[in-house]
């Protein structure tokens, strides 16, 4: 009976077609390690924050007057709306963390290099709108943090040769940030964006199921094949990884719980401080910062002593990676199997990320802003040498198959 | 039918044709869309002038008034900080206020206030780097700001200085002097932010 209910929708709905193409006969490289989880994690962290963002805005309220107020109401009247509400703002810095490693991930193994360039770009394309979504998502409270964050990023539009101030303008919808720029923010944070990153997200997957995963070792697993046409490095991504990746959930949700139930607001970092002040627009927090995962963008704003190049060096700092496929020439993959020069600049890079992290916390000092200007030279540094480096690279031969 | 269409030309042409009306018509349909985004007649309205009553503002004090919702800083300055203005000069990136864009012409000189009322100042507390609301440092060399500090306004954002007359100093973010806004006397003690010369006394 079941069984022809499957049949009946089979013939209609090609369900286990899509079952057989994406999990139990896709074939992925058997050495996935510790870094591959996050692709997964990604996903349900996507999951978490549509179904708690949804369950939110039934108890919030757009506009300035009522925002703050209905906020404190989900955390303290709503029966469970404080685990909501944690839930979603634990799980946004969750994502970032999640989505950092994973492009470090990329970085370390070649994931951008050829043929995989498309999907490099589809998640660099994430990256720009998941940073959109958080920003806005950010205002929705409506506390001083909220308020002087949008200020700050939305005058960075006004920076741009002779639209900008019309841009800055045209994005608010009013001369300042005010109840019109909270209403839209919310129906762009609800609605238009996390529709895009669900097409987006769709690409990114459709395009690495096209060409297959890379994998630790670098080596092209669908070069050696069987009579059957199977890799013969491959297993089939469901069961095995599909177990794999439920042990890494599990232990994320163990981790994710630990913040979520203990430690929520992580030190002022997931939910800073002054933003439990109602938003006033006559008054800037004595020290304004970003949310951690903008913070090394925002150091490397302040480290340029002039409004339009400092936003131009952020702005350059994210689009840069998409052109990383080209700017690295060396056809080897993985790290695993290049030179001392390549791994010594990437750690280097991912260094000064965390540094600049670090600096764009804290309050503009002269020996803070010497150290962004140093850091931002190594993080723009990386790409500079990555494309000399890989010219003639002395890289050590990559294995026929995987190790 | 046959395979391909008995004229290859008017086919190619006819569809060009067609899609290059759509895409017209898509560009039109887009305006309504994008133009949405832009204030919207009330926004456009909320903007009338505020009085400011600084009768009871004593030397050195400072007071912030709302006008289109953004911070104007009224200052009510001693005579010690109108002479160091003049003194200022090297260390400010448009000392002579010569971008007209930040203050109304009657502002062009180094108190930019009016002639009649130099002591008082009266600005928009909007950064002009990335629009914080800088804060008052009328205090001389305080320890976090240095030695060289002879009082004015500093940005808690991204460290931007500004002195006294809301010029800003060289080599930080911020691209232009603070923004003086239209005013006029309505009377000796009350400023009318946003008014025009017919408000005047």
């Amino acid at each position: 009976m079941i069984k022809g209910l499957g049949k009946w929708v089979d013939d209609r709905l090609p369900v286990s077609h899509f079952w057989n193409a994406h999990l139990a006969k896709y074939y992925v490289p058997h050495n996935f390690n510790f870094w591959y989880y996050f692709g997964s994690l990604l996903l349900v962290v996507f999951v978490l924050q549509i179904v708690t963002g949804i369950w939110l805005t039934m108890s919030y309220k757009p506009s300035a007057e009522n925002a703050f107020a209905s906020v404190e109401y989900i955390m303290r009247d709503v029966e469970w709306g404080w685990l909501l509400r944690y839930m979603h703002s634990t799980g946004a810095s969750f994502f970032f963390i999640a989505v950092y490693l994973h492009i470090f991930r990329g970085m370390m193994y070649g994931s951008y290099k050829k043929p995989r360039e498309l999907i490099w770009i589809f998640g660099v394309l994430i990256l720009l709108v998941l940073m959109a979504e958080a920003f806005m998502g950010y205002l929705l409270p409506w506390g001083q943090m909220s308020f002087w964050g949008a200020q700050v990023i939305i005058s960075l539009f006004s920076s741009v040769p002779v639209i900008g101030p019309d841009l800055a303008l045209w994005i608010r919808g009013d001369y300042v940030i005010s109840d019109v720029t909270l209403n839209r923010f919310f129906a762009l944070h609800v609605i238009a964006l996390p529709l895009v990153l669900l097409f987006l997200i769709g690409g990114h997957i459709m395009a690495l199921h096209e060409v297959g995963s890379n994998n630790p070792d670098g080596v092209e697993i669908k070069e050696h094949k069987d009579s059957s046409g199977k890799p013969v490095d491959g297993i089939p991504f469901h069961p095995y990884y599909t177990v794999k990746d439920l042990f890494g959930l599990g232990v994320f949700m163990f981790i994710f719980a630990a913040v979520l139930f203990y430690w929520p607001d992580g030190g002022g970092l997931f939910l800073e401080h002054p933003n439990f002040t109602p938003a006033n627009p006559l008054q800037t927090p004595e020290h304004i910062a970003p949310v951690w995962y903008f913070a090394p963008h925002y150091a490397i704003l302040r480290a340029v002593p002039d409004k339009f190049f400092g936003v131009l060096a952020m702005t350059l700092a994210i689009l840069i990676l998409f052109v990383l496929p080209w700017i690295d020439r060396n056809r080897t993959r993985s790290i695993r199997y290049r030179s001392t020069a390549f791994k010594v600049n990437l750690f280097a890079f991912a260094a000064a990320f965390i540094g600049l992290g670090y600096l764009g916390t804290q309050a503009p000092t002269a020996l803070g802003t010497l150290a962004s200007q140093l850091l931002s030279a190594v993080y723009f540094g990386f790409f500079v040498a990555v494309f000399f480096i890989s010219r003639r690279e002395r890289t050590q031969p990559v294995p026929e198959r995987l190790q | 039918m046959a395979d391909s269409p008995s004229n290859p030309a008017r086919r190619r042409f006819l569809t060009g044709a067609a899609t290059a009306v759509g895409a017209v018509g898509v560009g039109f349909a887009a305006v309504p869309f994008l133009s949405s985004f832009q204030p919207s007649a009330k926004a456009q309205a909320a903007g009338a002038p505020v009085d400011v009553n600084i009768g009871k503002l004593s030397p050195g004090q400072m007071t912030t008034v709302a006008w289109r919702g953004k911070p104007v800083y009224v200052v009510h300055r001693t005579e010690r900080m109108l002479e160091i203005l003049p003194r200022m000069n090297d260390r400010l990136r448009d000392p002579d206020s010569s971008v007209a864009s930040q203050q109304p012409a009657f502002a062009t000189n180094i108190y930019r206030a009016r002639q009649t009322h130099e002591r008082f100042l009266v600005i928009v507390g909007i950064c002009t780097h990335l629009g914080c609301a800088p804060t008052y440092r009328p205090e001389v060399a305080p320890e976090d700001l240095g030695e060289d500090w002879l009082g004015g306004f500093f940005c808690p954002c991204h460290g931007s200085k500004f002195d006294m007359s809301g010029r800003v100093y060289k080599g930080v973010p911020a691209p232009t002097n603070l923004e003086v806004p239209p005013y006029v006397y309505v009377s000796g003690d009350l400023i009318r932010v946003g008014g025009t010369e017919e408000d005047a006394a």
